[in-house]
């Protein structure tokens, strides 16, 4: 006969309702997106689900696994989303492909599939492009010469030639070119107040897209998605670095503010520190994890020769997961020292 | 007010209680024949003492218990004893259990009662009518209630909890009979009060039982006892005895540790009620109250015989027609009863009607994606998903690492499980397969000490073999050198050589045979501590290692 195994009574709980609750974690992020860049955003969302929903299908056909279970866990999409989020909004159509291709077929599925993957799938992407393809990854849209759809559009499906006119920098590059432009002689507190490319407290518009990323994030813990000791130790050592170097030396080291609404810092801290699968799993673990997380973000993205260095600091912690995990086993029933 | 603490973890399901608390315990009708298993404890299996044709009275005694860690068993009516055979028990792994299979006679005529003022006896005594009269957890654990009567050496006994907590969804046999029999709990708990001598009582009842604790507060005051009657924060399974002591006391017994030690013991209310009525009226375990509901027109609980057949039993709630099943027990620990001919025993709190919609089948499982929620809810903060991933690998001894034997299989794990992983199936299988393999390794040491025994038996035999032919041979000689003189001298000449030859060989003789004894003890030592070692690591496992069996022969193929 068949054995049924208790418990008889579950939640009502799937992998694919804590995906689309990140997802929806992300609509106030796209929202301002929207409103700040421009409906391309959308386009290259839908590009990046579409890449990696068929490479997840293809994925699993050649692996033999359901296809149905799979394909609906919502897990790509997430991927594919945050791979969106993380590139150039108007990266060529191809770039977003490859970068979706990697991050499923062989960040995910090489390693095992759903759950397997011992580093997170979309920085692996950003990481793969921004090597390959420097100067792609880099072209952010200036936002002061503001393209009309049509013409975003045509430049990201390559119909269209790649004008430097129309392409800037984040605002941490931009930050950090002027500071290097001038040689010790300009302060942060000069290029900040610079209005083409930075706003009331970080990079023009975006960082009104942090501040959404940002409720989303603090969505997602409310409804327990996630905890709070990864973003809270990634933000607290992004705060921590840029604070001390700020306090140091004001006129090279931009402040704490300004570093938490920039870059990847808030996308970061509620979506990628906390995936799970690629993260640590320990409440200490968490911390750790987020905390040297932020430490390296804010070395490379401050000393390195990248724009931003979550991708990368996110990807080296990933490697120290299981070292973590195994020396923060939390204590259990009955065997904690005595109160 | 006393200060509760708080227990990590733990789930809410929808309590789902209240249709079965609408009608008073109802005093189930006599079955046309009862069929009662003698092993219905933990510990040992009780000795039948009627044979096919003995007319019983009810409560005669039909299965003595045959050492310590056992409870008896009683006839529940009078009637005449059919067969004493294997019968189909109420277990998970549908396995037959010898049985007393009673035709009751509807006279319903008892055994001479004696009513016993516990204060003037031994505890001792005390314990031993309380496994004689069959007394048991009847939380559902079953463990024998005497041998959890004796407070450790050393540590005094601080509390003795008394637990109405009744966690599990559906389930309210406890909440009626605290509703309608608090008094008889209340002296019951009395009784163990005074056998442990603990300092206070506490008794426990989640707080959406208020007419439980209101009925126990009124019998406390009533009798004039100084117990505390507290409502605890409902949450499963806040009516586990670990957690349960904990949000009373503080206390947090680890798995390696018996309650006593850390001076406090616990008790279902139900136990409590039944030690009542066996030491102060003389009744031993016949009945008791069992919650039938789910997907029945009339849920309710009921006071039913022991050995009532399952079927007779589901019969009274009139089950409706789309039911598929029906698990034994809650829903969150219970078990689907393989068939309704078994018959009801001690350990049966409550049956649940099942149906598709009632508990829809199991999601299919997706990898675990290391959400952690299951470590969130885990009462005794363990790594569920760490433990899954060795179980999986049959790495044990890493589960073990993750201390798997502190899991109590309260199933919080998967039931907040987004992968829908069967958490506590794997945990099962897992401590099945190490329990197996330790009883393996511990028949191979006693195979490996009787082999030693004997090889040094062998060649103290050859020694001593070798000796008396040498001293033969000597004494041939000696015979050949003494001239002769007459037979009997020569007779006795020999045997005083034999006899001083034997002095130093005698010696050596006992000395091999006190080593031989000693390794014998040791290996007696050995095979009777290590089973005890296994069964405080599983104590709720010991029971269900047939039922492991059985599930690891699934588990395996889907490998
Ligand atoms: S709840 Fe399930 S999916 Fe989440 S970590 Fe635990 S086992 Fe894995
Ligand atoms: S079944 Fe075991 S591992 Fe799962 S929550 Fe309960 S105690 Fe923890």
């Amino acid at each position: 006969m068949n054995f049924t195994t208790p418990p008889y009574l579950t939640q009502n709980v799937s992998v694919q309702r804590v995906m689309l609750q990140v997802l929806a974690a992300l609509l106030p992020g796209i929202a301002i997106y929207v409103w700040l860049i421009g409906p391309i955003i959308l386009v290259q969302i839908a590009i990046a689900t579409a890449a990696s929903l068929l490479a997840e299908a293809f994925m699993l056909s050649l692996l033999k696994k359901p296809l149905g279970l799979f394909l609906g866990d919502g897990s790509a999409t997430v991927t594919a989303w945050l791979i969106a989020l993380a590139f150039p909004p108007l990266a060529p159509w191809w770039l977003i492909v490859v970068g979706a291709l990697f991050a499923i077929v062989v960040a995910k599925h090489l390693y095992g599939g759903l759950g397997q993957n011992p580093f997170n799938p979309a920085m692996i992407a950003f990481a793969v492009c921004i090597v390959s393809f420097p100067a792609l990854m880099s072209q952010w849209p200036a936002l002061d010469r503001q393209a009309g759809f049509s013409e975003q559009l045509a430049l990201v499906l390559g119909t269209a030639p790649r004008l430097d006119t129309m392409s800037g920098a984040t605002p941490l590059d931009a930050l950090k070119t002027a500071l290097k432009l001038g040689e010790g002689n300009t302060t942060v507190a000069t290029i900040l107040a610079d209005a083409h490319n930075f706003g009331y407290f970080a990079g023009k518009g975006w960082e009104w897209v942090a501040v959404a990323y940002l409720l989303g994030g603090l969505w997602l813990w409310q409804r327990r998605i996630i905890t709070w000791h990864a973003p809270f130790a990634f933000l607290a050592g992004i705060v921590l670095f840029s604070g001390a170097l700020w306090l140091w030396d004001p006129a090279q080291f931009a402040n704490p503010v300004f570093h938490l609404f920039s870059g990847g810092s808030m996308l970061g801290a509620f979506f990628i520190v906390t995936d799970p699968v690629s993260g640590s799993t320990t409440p200490r673990g968490k911390l750790i994890f987020g905390f040297s997380a932020a430490a390296l973000a804010y070395l490379i993205r401050v000393f390195g020769g990248y724009p931003d260095g979550v991708a990368f600091a996110v990807l080296l912690m990933n490697i120290c997961v299981p070292l973590i995990d195994l020396y923060t086993q939390p204590p259990i029933f009955g065997m904690k020292s005595k109160p | 007010m006393l200060q509760l603490f708080k227990f990590k973890g733990g789930v809410k399901p929808d309590p789902k209680k209240t249709p079965s608390v609408q009608m008073p315990i109802g005093i189930a009708p006599l079955p046309p024949l009862l069929i009662v298993p003698l092993h219905q404890s933990i510990g040992g299996k009780p000795n039948p003492l009627v044979e096919a044709g003995d007319r019983v009275l009810k409560g005669q005694l039909i299965g003595g218990a045959d050492q310590w860690l056992s409870s008896a068993v009683h006839a529940p009516t009078s009637g005449t004893v059919l067969a004493v055979e294997e019968r189909l028990a109420a277990h998970p792994s549908g396995l037959p259990t010898l049985s007393v299979v009673i035709e009751p006679d509807g006279r319903d005529a008892w055994i001479e009662r004696t009513p016993l003022d516990y204060t003037a006896l031994e505890p001792e005594r005390v314990r031993e009518i309380l496994r004689d009269s069959g007394v048991v957890g009847l939380g559902g654990a079953v463990f024998p209630s005497h041998a959890k009567l004796a407070a450790a050496k050393s540590v005094p006994m601080d509390e003795l909890i008394i637990n109405g907590g009744e966690c599990e969804p559906f389930m309210t046999c406890d909440d009626i009979l605290m509703r309608e029999r608090a008094e008889g709990i209340v002296l019951g708990s009395g009784i163990f009060r005074d056998l442990l001598k603990a300092r206070r009582v506490l008794v426990g009842i989640e707080d959406n039982k208020p007419e439980a604790v209101a009925a126990m507060k009124a019998a406390v005051e009533k009798l004039g006892e100084n117990f505390e009657v507290i409502a605890v924060p409902t949450r499963y399974p806040a009516g586990g005895a670990k957690q349960l002591i904990r949000v009373l006391t503080g206390k947090e017994v680890p798995a390696s540790k018996r309650s006593p030690e850390m001076g406090v013991q616990c008790f279902n209310v139900a136990t409590a009620y039944t030690a009542w009525r066996a030491i102060v009226h003389g009744e031993p375990v016949l009945s008791r109250i069992v919650t039938l509901t789910g997907n029945v027109e009339q849920p309710r609980n009921w006071e039913v015989l022991l050995g009532t057949p399952l079927k007779d039993f589901v019969a009274l709630g009139k089950p409706k027609s789309d039911t598929d099943r029906y698990l034994m027990g809650g829903p969150m620990m219970g078990f689907e009863l393989p068939s309704l001919e078994a018959p009801l025993v001690k350990a049966t709190n409550c049956i649940i009607a099942g149906s598709p919609s009632l508990f829809p089948p199991p999601a299919p499982e997706m990898p675990c994606i290391r959400c952690g929620a299951c470590a969130d809810v885990c009462p005794h903060e363990l790594q569920p998903f760490e433990m899954y991933w060795f179980a999986r690998a049959r790495n044990f001894g890493k589960t073990q690492e993750y201390n798997i034997f502190d899991c109590i299989e309260c199933g919080c794990c998967s039931y907040v499980c987004p992968s829908h992983i069967p958490l506590v199936q794997y945990f099962r299988f897992a401590k099945s397969e190490i329990w197996s393999r330790e009883r393996e390794k511990n028949m191979a040491d006693a195979a490996k000490a009787r082999f030693e025994l004997r090889n040094e038996r062998d060649e103290r035999e050859k020694a001593e073999k070798a000796e008396r032919l040498a001293r033969a041979a000597a004494a041939k000689a000696a015979v050949k050198k003494a001239p002769p003189e007459s037979g009997s001298e020569a007779l006795s000449g020999d045997t005083s050589v034999a006899v001083a030859a034997a002095a130093p060989l005698d010696a050596d003789a006992a000395k091999k045979a006190a080593i031989a004894a000693a390794m014998e003890r040791a290996r007696q030592q050995r095979e009777s501590v290590q089973p005890k070692n296994t069964e405080g690591l599983t104590v709720a496992q010991r029971k269900e290692i047939a039922e492991i069996e059985a599930r690891r022969a699934p588990l395996q193929a889907e490998e």
